[in-house]
């Protein structure tokens, strides 16, 4: 029996040492995992358990050529509601319905609803966020975010676009400028449970928001404030559909103003900025599509007569044509089979070509693209960078619609000769003219000057194709005499301002189909004219009653140009009155 | 005679053991608190304490069971071994084939009237244990024969594949138990070593075998999954390997010291019910290598106490009483670290005294209070 238990004892040894050796061999393996193994599977489990949230970075502003801020962030304020922190739902509920002016029942029924968060409301003010903040109710969370923000409202709408909800730009400077100005979001990583549910005082990370860059635009608030004050005024005397203006240096192609009224709220661009007519079927989203149009860039228009600055100059550039050259006009001219009345039914009789321009005479322009023809008048259409959009930077931006060279006939010559039968933007037609008159460098039109990094440190400033000799300087010159011409002596005489040289073009546009006898009713002056440091071009769409551009265009520039010139330096001469220009004109 | 009752006053009482127990017994209800506080917060609307206040209410029962039966003496129960198998049968059958059997998970292990339910699988480790130490005083030398091992066997298999049906790792956990007792019991050698031999070749080669057996038929596409799982979690996850990572995560994340008490952050739903048989794994995360090997040395230092008093019981019996216990909670160790560590494909097993569960918490403690009774009886001389 001794004998036995000693065996049995040894065999128990036996297994406690087995057992011994198994528990070493464990841990053995914990030492593995736990010290060799440690940071794959720490890093593992952290990835796991990380919870990213982003946090907005602000978006670079937008400021005028003056550092005046015309688009802004400013914070709002999240509310939302984390079930299982709360503690008092009555008292909640209470609040935030007192606060947040929405009924007990709809917030009650959020803060009873058993899940990870639910938000109460968005975009509430700072103010009330900091009110709710500071009432410190247990499970209710203020979360601050950035919302666009435009101090001038409706100020060149069309042209600075707008944001949607995640901030990003959907029209305008602000989608085209979107890899400048959004910024770089920041990241809050958090711990967070298997259900997603983030953990209280556990470490956190933070990867800190990078702000967008500030865009500097040409714009000018002062110049574009008083060109919408004018551009509504005519439009509201005129009854018109709409009124846009273009206000360029076209030294550079900076764009000073560019207004196109009825402007839109960029702070509330969701609501329609007229009563949709009666018996429409268009949806609201097609509503909104052609408020937010910008009718300078996105749509065209048979420029009419202002573009016999362009048939002037080709001919002009050609040699086929001089500014005292004969013509006569007896109210008509002939092409093939077609006669293309003068819009001055007798005609205006034996005239110069400055005259002929001064007159806006039809006919005379028809003979200076018949004598170009159609080859050499495409090639100046096309040198003069009409073929082809003008590079602004805003999207959207329509083409020009001309004729095929092999469609065009003499017909066809003779009606573009005088600015119709085909169709261009009204920016397309300043950035020629303005190319034209600078003395022949075609410029790109442009808004963006440069952008600045949030810390000041990166500056970008953009730059923009040009192309020089266009025109040669000659040909620019004599334009720039020509169209000072047709202001102080001819058809754009309402444009004159007492101690400036202006130089203009008018034109009396009759839409299509022209059965309805609607006009756009428009008028292209710059200042001075020996020395063009501005340019502008204002569209009058539809205006009721006289509908010259001459009568009800030309005034609007030289109401503009009174006050802005003063403004951007340039000084009025010594007023040194030629009374012999008291004759009335029919203005054209 | 006389002389020799009086001495009984003078009988050795393990409190070393005693005090392992309860040091168990008390850490494994601060880790179920750790390990299942955040759960329990959110499913038991928000009464974080909920599993702990349970395990340690049987817990306490447990610990008075334990010392009444300790105080007892053992020998009863070789009397009445042949019941208790009838009864695990029964219950054993109940469970499996009745509706009094609760199925959760998947697995019918329950077997439960009204609010009580138990395991009757634990109840069957205890049987098994005192039934063998009976047929081995009784057989004695004979054990080794033929017919000695048969009873055996007839004993220990039928019993452990009922088991196996529902709950696979108890019945590998009885075969142990019966096969740990039988190798001390044994004057052979030879067929305890090549069956360990035999088992390590499986678990060595069990991804080309698993593979084999699956393409003869012989295992189920799951079952191999479980088998590829263990051999590469990373690459299976999506097959299961995912329970198997997070715990590894938790492991892996503790580090020498770990994160400190109640820090982990697999407890919260990442681990699937940490506080059961994944929670030397939240252990490892929030104490660390450190605790974890303590906590090993700990559960040595109890098998070291089983040995001693195995050594020094009164009787054969006594004797093979405590081999059996010291059997069930080597097994059980290690097979819960092993799995936890995936150091052998994943089955249920619970931590003695920390994993939570009523049952084996309440056997657990009935099993130290018949190795305390043993220890009881040593008489110490003087």
């Amino acid at each position: 029996m001794n004998r036995n238990l000693c065996r049995y004892k040894t065999r128990a040894l036996v297994v406690f040492l087995a057992v011994g050796l198994l528990m070493l061999a464990m841990t053995g393996r914990l030492d593995y995992l736990m010290l060799f193994r440690a940071d794959h599977y720490g890093q593992m489990a952290e990835d796991l358990h990380q919870r990213e949230r982003t946090i907005k970075a602000a978006r670079g502003r937008i400021l005028d050529r003056n550092g005046t801020v015309i688009a802004d962030n400013r914070t709002v304020c999240t509310i939302s509601v984390i079930h299982n922190q709360i503690e008092e739902p009555e008292q909640v509920t209470q609040a935030l319905s007192r606060e947040l002016g929405l009924s007990a029942e709809e917030i009650r029924g959020k803060v009873e609803k058993y899940s990870a968060r639910e938000i109460i409301k968005t975009n509430v003010d700072k103010e009330t966020g900091d009110r709710i903040r500071s009432l410190r109710l247990a499970g209710v969370k203020v979360d601050e975010d950035y919302k666009r923000y435009y101090p001038y409202d409706s100020l060149a709408s069309k042209v600075l676009g707008f944001t949607g909800g995640d901030n990003q730009g959907i029209i305008g400077l602000e989608v085209r400028y979107e890899e400048y100005l959004k910024g770089q979001n920041g990241l809050i990583l958090t711990m967070a449970d298997a259900a997603g549910v983030e953990l209280e005082n556990a470490f956190e990370d933070r990867i800190e928001p990078v702000a967008g860059a500030d865009l500097t635009v040409s714009l000018d608030v002062n110049i574009q404030t008083y060109a919408q004050q004018a551009a509504l005024k005519v439009m509201e005397e005129k009854n018109a559909k709409k009124v846009s203006v273009i206000i360029m240096d076209p030294r550079n192609g900076e764009i000073l103003a560019m207004v196109n009224v009825p402007e839109f709220n960029l702070n509330d661009p969701f609501t329609l900025n007229t009563e949709p007519e009666e018996g429409s079927t268009a949806s609201k989203q097609d509503l909104l599509n052609q408020m937010w149009r910008n009718p300078a860039i996105n749509d065209t228009y048979e420029p009419g007569s202002t573009f016999k600055i362009i048939t002037a100059s080709a001919g002009l550039e050609a040699g086929v044509v001089g500014i005292n050259d004969h013509f006569s006009c007896p109210g008509y001219r002939i092409v093939e089979d077609r006669k293309i009345r003068c819009h001055k039914v007798g005609g205006h009789g034996g005239e110069t070509f400055l005259q002929a321009t001064m007159n806006s005479c039809n006919p005379v322009f028809i003979d200076v693209g018949q004598r170009l023809g159609v080859e050499r008048y495409y090639h100046y259409f096309t040198q003069f960078g009409l073929l082809g959009k003008t590079g602004v930077d805003l999207p959207g931006e329509a083409s020009t619609i001309m004729h095929k060279k092999e469609d065009m006939g003499l017909v066809e010559l003779a009606t573009v000769s005088f600015g119709q039968s085909f169709q261009i933007t009204p920016l397309q037609m300043i950035t020629t003219a303005a190319s034209i008159v600078n003395g022949g460098t075609r410029v790109t039109p442009h808004f963006g000057i440069k952008s600045v990094s949030a810390d000041g440190e990166r500056v970008h400033t953009f730059t923009y194709p040009v192309k020089e000799g266009i025109v040669s300087a000659e040909t620019s010159e004599t334009m720039r005499f020509m169209l000072e011409k047709v202001v102080s002596e001819g058809g754009g005489k309402n444009a004159v301002i007492e101690g400036y040289r202006i130089g203009g073009k008018t034109a009396t546009s009759e839409k299509l189909p022209r059965s309805l006898k609607k006009y756009i009713s428009s008028f292209l002056g710059f200042a001075p004219a020996d020395d063009p440091q501005v340019i502008a071009l204002i569209t009058i769409d539809e205006p009721e009653g006289v509908y010259y551009g001459g009568t009800i265009a030309a005034p609007v520039i030289a109401d503009i140009f009174r006050n802005i010139l003063p403004y951007l330096g340039i000084e009025a001469e010594e007023v040194a009155v030629d009374y012999s220009r008291e004759t009335t004109y029919t203005n054209f | 005679m006389a002389q020799e009752r009086r001495k009984r006053s003078q009988r050795f009482y393990d409190y070393s053991l005693l005090f392992a127990i309860v040091f168990l017994t008390i850490f494994g209800l601060i880790m179920i608190y750790s390990a299942s506080s955040y759960k329990a917060q959110i499913d038991y609307d928000g009464n974080a304490a909920y599993f702990m206040i349970r395990q340690g209410a049987i817990a306490a029962v447990g610990l008075v069971v334990m010392i009444v039966i300790s105080k007892m003496d053992y020998h009863w129960y070789a009397k009445v071994w042949k019941l208790g198998v009838a009864v695990v049968w029964i219950l054993m059958l109940l469970v499996t084939f009745t509706p009094l059997g609760r199925e959760y998970n998947g697995k019918k292990r329950w077997l439960g009237y009204g609010s009580f339910s138990f395991q009757p699988s634990e109840l069957v480790k205890i049987v098994v244990i005192v039934a063998l130490a009976s047929m081995i005083v009784r057989y004695g030398k004979d054990i080794d024969r033929f017919a000695g091992k048969f009873r055996v066997m007839l004993l220990v298999f039928p019993l452990a594949l009922i088991v196996v049906f529902n709950n696979l790792s108890t019945g590998i956990i009885i075969v142990g138990i019966g096969f740990v007792m039988m190798f001390v019991a044994s004057k052979e050698k030879w067929p305890y070593v090549l069956c360990v031999a035999a088992a390590g070749l499986v678990l060595v080669f069990a991804g080309p075998i698993g593979k084999a057996l699956t393409e003869i038929g012989l295992l189920h596409d799951y079952q191999l999954g479980r088998i590829n799982v263990w051999l590469d979690p990373e690459s299976y996850s999506q097959e299961g390997g995912f329970q198997v990572l997070q715990g590894l995560y938790a492991i892996g994340s503790g580090g020498l010291f770990g994160k400190g008490l109640g820090q982990s952050i697999q407890k919260m739903g990442f681990v699937p019910e940490a506080q059961n048989d994944m929670i030397f794994s939240i252990i490892c995360e929030e104490l660390g290598l450190f605790g974890a090997v303590s906590l090993i040395l700990i559960f040595m230092f109890m098998i070291y106490r089983f040995l001693v008093i195995a050594g020094n019981a009164p009787d054969l019996f006594g004797s093979m009483l405590v081999v059996g216990v010291m059997g069930h909670i080597s097994i059980q160790v290690i097979l819960n670290i092993a799995v936890v560590t995936n150091t052998i494909p994943n089955t249920g097993i619970t931590l003695p005294f920390i994993s939570y569960g009523g049952t084996s918490v309440l056997f657990l403690l009935i099993e130290m209070g018949m190795v305390l009774s043993v220890s009881n009886q040593i008489k110490l001389e003087k």
